[in-house]
């Protein structure tokens, strides 16, 4: 049956979610950034997963070799891997500075010193 | 010069991006803003001249390093990316120029060329969205953007930014990953990311599942940068604790380029291949643009902070650029691309005039800005006359937009009508909301001593009455971004069956 | 000078004078005073050299700006227009001298302000008596709206500031609320806004819409202050006197009415709007201001309370003659623009006289004033007999005209209106001219007082002369309209 065929799919789909759960649910600053990287990871897993040629190889030429995988895919990959990288050192910047500022990293006592 | 005007397209990107590194470098912050600013004239020297080079019909196309597309980077600027332009990189022009004293006043002087730095690279990101012809690249120059937006707007002395711009952060980075998903499920079925390849490829499986989802995810990611109702959560906070010249930057470009690639993506990809797509994308759209509006529009009645009440202001504005996009016919796009210019020159020159009324008042609640009008007239009158084209009183920019929008909505027949009520309605609300500022800034007893206020400094005035003219000028010489707009609604249509 | 050069001229003279006035007030008030007279005096030579060709015939335009394809910023001189034009530049003049007397009398403050946003609202009041079109009549009325906000809320004191808010208030709600859809919905369906002689309308609309979108108009332009969007009137009381008078006879009120008469007769057109049932309405609704108004006059006790409501039902006259779409009614409207400006005008520069002079503004505070004041009564009672329309005052011709066309077109409610109104109108002024006149002051005043300063007894003098002469001289005007009729047959 396809379904065991599109393990990869499943995967990123329940990585996908529960990265989403996190950044919603968690009060705390950073259990939302590790879950926005769990997040993008599920979506590098789609890319990845999309660029895969059954049989294929690693995209580096070779003598013998007629059937290599997607290198596309990894390159754009690659791309958002460094933008997910930033993204979350820049959060994790903000949320020492938010730390700095408000002694907490806890989202609602944030917002209820800011109340005062 | 021939050859100068090849590179445009690529250089309109280049010029800011390579001088962010460059005034990182320069350590007197006088010589680092210097620097940013001549960056980012030469960068709206460049629009303007590529807006000149599109009047005349032409299109500009550019493929890096000459590898043919669809195999190669292809950069290409038509009208519709040329009103873009101009916006984004005016809007940072004024705002360097004019933003000497709030970044003084918030950024310490041995971080400034740090905070330049990043506003380069914020300008390059959101110059190169317009510029970009395919998928990927706009996604990257969509997170360099929104990145650098996140350093300058926490970059101030304000601790309440921080909270603000995090949840952007996971709220935008959500936005950005949702775009990329539907991008990455559109290559799944299509095996390209030019946009204009996409196209073509797209025709063949265009009613099967993943496209319908690409195209979902696509829309809401973009809708989650753009601050489509009910995703705006994260602007209000964002423009009102951001330094006073990065909110005049924002406010008038960050969301307009999302909407623009929103409606780019929408029409170009799936309007003429997903069946029904145009109906689907009315009825999406169209409630919640209202919703926007009126919502917006309400909330923004009793706020007390002055930027915090213009931010709601321009949710709103993002509402009626929506709804006219819902309409899908010549008019309401028409109407929605030539809102996005000018509300960017309203709200522009509002948040200027701000800017200028906060280098001597204590805070920017209505209470602390009372009977300022007395020592600071003309920042008062520039506020007025921006206010006024926000309302849409005839002989501003507004109004033309007000115009168009309500002439698209009359085409739709008797829904026409309920909408041209909302349009009235929440005209009448800005007239509210703009007045209660007015009313502060000229008749309100003043909080403090006022006697040590005086004008805001002349350069900040001049930038800011310029923008407040603009408003007029193109209020009643709307030639050329009419044209613009019009020619923009015509491409976007072509592509419908 | 050509006639565009001339509308061109009309337009710009105000706008300079601005900027004159704001430059002059450096070298003392003398200066600025001047400047306000000398660019009044300008702007009435330049209106009234287009007379002439006007009387032959001719219709001098003038485009300024495409705006957008199908919107232009167009003027055209048409009889209409040009009464109202005339009328506004000339009684700037006289408003000018008197205002020097009050402004002076009362030691008002930022007389400046006051000068300067008086010249800007008298270049609105031209662009909107030249207008060729809903677009440029729509701007340069809401230019009119906004100039006026600084001279009603001139004071700047808190009820006076909430007061201009209810002006302000309900001028742009039913502007932007009501009218643009109006003016949108008619560029919508006749695919122009311009105004043409038998309307742009006939053809395209039909039946109730067009009742709907008459009321539209009507409700729109609040300047007209057809009940119920008459309350920014009586609001406006709180702005000085020379204010008061700009509104109610100079500019806005006289915007608002011309502006129904201009929609009726070149958007909708008389004979379009005639064979139309569903417009039938406006004449029940301009009555009922008429006497709903005259009722709450009759119980004012403030002096200028009570001249505000005498002018929303004269302007209802106005409107009621309109809507009466009769040729002879329709001259009856014009000319009654004219006749209840002179009228209305004396009016307030008396009651005016009367505050700078005396400080009284209650009604029964006038008893005997008469004795200290007799110019300033003389002119007051002249203007109370032109608003009841007793010859031989300019208020008895209009009246005439508006009667004459009530009877061509049978409409008894008209014509029992006319004649409930001005019973109405003299059961509330003459009191006020006996108190004046024939009653004893009761109290003493608190300091003796005479006439108002001399400027402000000058103008109500000629504003009075005016109304008289308006009796006997009103051939060219009659003429002028008597064009517009034959036009419009």
């Amino acid at each position: 049956m396809e379904l065991l065929g599109l393990v990869y799919y499943w995967v990123f789909a329940i990585l996908l979610m529960i990265g989403f759960y996190a950044v919603i649910a968690k009060r705390n600053l950073i259990k939302k950034l590790i879950g926005l990287s769990i997040f993008q990871a599920a979506v590098f897993l789609l890319y990845i997963t999309m660029g895969k040629v059954d049989g294929g190889t690693a995209p580096i030429f070779q003598d013998g070799v007629s059937l290599y995988s997607n290198p596309l895919p990894q390159v754009l990959i690659l791309t958002a891997i460094v933008v997910g990288i930033s993204t979350t050192a820049l959060g994790l910047g903000i949320v020492v500075r938010i730390k700095e500022e408000y002694g907490s990293i806890e989202e609602d006592e944030i917002q209820e010193r800011d109340r005062r | 010069m021939n050859s100068l005007a090849h590179h445009l397209p690529a250089l309109q990107v280049i010029v800011p991006m390579l001088s962010a590194p460059l005034v990182m470098l320069l350590k007197p912050s006088g010589l680092a803003r210097a620097a940013a600013t001549a960056a980012s004239l030469l960068a709206f020297a460049i629009a303007i001249a590529m807006t000149m080079g599109v009047l005349d019909g032409s299109t500009f196309t550019y493929r890096m390093g000459s590898w043919p597309a669809p195999y190669g980077i292809e950069l290409g600027v038509d009208r519709f990316s040329a009103l873009l332009l101009l916006i984004v990189t005016g809007a940072s022009s004024f705002a360097l120029l004019a933003g000497r004293r709030s970044v003084d006043a918030d950024i310490d002087e041995s971080r400034q060329p740090l905070f330049y730095a990043a506003w380069l690279l914020a300008l390059a990101g959101l110059s190169g969205i317009p510029v970009a012809a395919d998928a990927f690249n706009v996604f990257v120059f969509m997170e360099i953007s929104s990145l650098a937006s996140y350093v300058i707007i926490a970059g101030g002395s304000d601790r309440r930014a921080l909270p603000a711009v995090f949840k952007y952060l996971i709220m935008g980075t959500i936005g950005a990953t949702f775009y990329l998903i539907g991008v990455g499920l559109i290559y799944l079925m299509t095996g390209t990311l030019n946009l204009a390849d996409m196209e073509l490829r797209i025709h063949e499986v265009a009613d099967q599942k993943p496209i319908l989802v690409a195209a979902g995810f696509i829309t809401i990611g973009l809708a989650l940068k753009a601050a489509l109702f009910p995703l705006h959560v994260w602007l209000p906070n964002s423009y009102t604790y951001a330094p006073n010249a990065v909110t005049v930057f924002l406010a008038a470009c960050s969301t307009k380029v999302s909407l623009y690639l929103l409606l780019r993506f929408d029409f170009f990809v799936f309007q003429g291949n997903l069946a029904g797509h145009d109906v689907q994308f009315t009825y999406f759209l169209m409630p919640l643009a209202v919703f926007a509006i009126l919502i917006a529009s309400g909330v923004a009645l009793f706020e007390q902070n002055i930027k915090r009440l213009l931010a709601y202001s321009s949710i709103a504005q993002i509402g009626y650029i929506l709804l006219g996009a819902s309409f899908v016919t010549v008019a309401g796009l028409t109407a929605s691309t030539v809102h996005l210019f000018n509300h960017a020159l309203a709200k522009g020159a509002l948040f200027l005039a701000v800017g200028c009324l906060a280098t001597q008042c204590m805070g920017l609640r209505l209470s602390d800005v009372g009977g300022m009008a007395k020592r600071m007239p003309w920042t008062a009158a520039a506020f007025v006359v921006a206010g006024f084209s926000l309302i849409g009183i005839p002989g501003t920019v507004g109004f033309i937009s007000k115009w168009y929008l309500i002439t698209a909505a009359l085409e739709q027949g008797s829904l026409g009508i309920a909408l041209v009520a909302v349009l009235v309605i929440s005209s009448l609300m800005a007239v509210v909301y703009i007045w209660r500022i007015v009313e502060a800034i000229y008749f309100a007893e003043p909080t403090s001593d006022l006697s040590s206020v005086r004008e805001a400094p002349l350069v900040m005035l001049v930038v800011t009455w310029a923008a407040a003219l603009a408003n007029l000028y193109f209020g009643l010489v709307p030639e050329v971004p009419v044209t613009l707009a019009s020619s923009a609604a015509e491409t976007l249509l072509e592509h419908l069956p | 000078m050509s006639g565009s050069d001339l509308i061109m001229l009309a337009l710009l003279l105000p706008l300079l004078g601005a900027v004159g006035i704001a430059a002059a007030s450096r070298f003392g008030a003398n200066a600025r005073e001047a400047t306000t007279l000398l660019t009044a005096a300008a702007l009435a030579w330049s209106v009234w050299s287009l007379v002439p060709e006007l009387m032959q015939g001719g219709r001098p335009s003038l485009l300024l700006a495409e705006v957008v394809p199908g919107i232009e910023l167009a003027f055209k001189v048409e009889p209409l227009g040009m009464l109202f034009a005339a009328l506004a530049s000339s009684l700037w003049i006289v408003n000018s001298i008197y205002s020097i007397g009050y402004m002076r009398g009362n030691n008002e403050s930022n007389q400046t302000r006051f000068y300067i946003f008086f010249a800007i609202a008298l270049a609105a009041a031209i662009g909107i008596a030249f207008a060729d079109n809903l677009f440029t009549l729509f701007l340069f009325y809401e230019i009119l709206t906004l100039s006026t906000y600084p001279l009603v809320s001139h004071k700047g004191d808190a009820k006076t500031v909430r007061s201009a808010r209810v002006y302000l208030g309900v001028l742009l709600t039913t502007s932007i609320g009501i009218l643009l859809p109006a003016i949108i919905w008619t560029y919508f369906v006749a695919g122009t806004g311009t105004f043409t002689v038998g309307g742009i309308l006939e053809g395209k609309i039909a039946g109730p819409a067009v009742g709907l979108l008459l009321g539209l108009f009507v409700f729109g332009v609040g300047k007209a202050a057809v009940m119920p969007v008459h309350r920014w009137l009586p609001a406006a009381m709180v702005a000085p006197t020379p204010v008061s008078a700009l509104l109610h006879a100079v500019a806005v009120v006289k915007a608002g009415v011309f502006t129904i008469t201009k929609i009726i007769i070149y958007i909708f057109g008389v004979d379009f709007l005639f064979s139309e049932p569903s417009s039938g309405w406006l004449i029940y609704v301009a009555a009922f201001t008429i006497i709903a108004a005259s009722v709450v006059a009759l119980r004012q006790q403030n002096l200028k309370r009570l001249l505000a409501y005498s002018t929303i039902a004269q302007l209802s006259y106005v409107v009621m003659a309109t809507a009466i779409l009769k040729p002879l009614a329709e001259v009856g409207a014009a000319v009654h623009i004219v006749a209840h400006a002179f009228g209305k005008i004396t009016l307030f520069f008396a009651a005016g006289a009367i505050y700078t002079a005396a400080k009284k503004t209650e009604l029964h505070q006038l008893r005997g004033i008469a004795r200290r004041m007799p110019w300033t009564m003389t002119a007051f009672t002249i203007g109370a007999l032109s608003m009841i329309g007793v010859p031989p005052t300019g208020g008895f011709v209009s009246k005439w005209y508006i009667l004459a066309g009530a009877f061509q077109a049978d409409n008894y409610v008209a014509i029992a209106t006319i004649i409930a109104s001005t019973a109405l109108n003299a059961a509330y002024f003459l009191p006020i001219i006996f108190m004046a006149w024939f009653l004893k002051e009761d109290t003493a005043p608190a300091k003796e007082h005479g006439e108002a300063p001399f400027a402000a007894v000058l103008a109500l003098m000629i504003t009075a002369v005016l109304t008289l002469a308006f009796f006997f001289f009103n051939g060219p005007v009659l003429e002028l309209e008597g064009q517009l009729v034959r036009t419009i047959l």
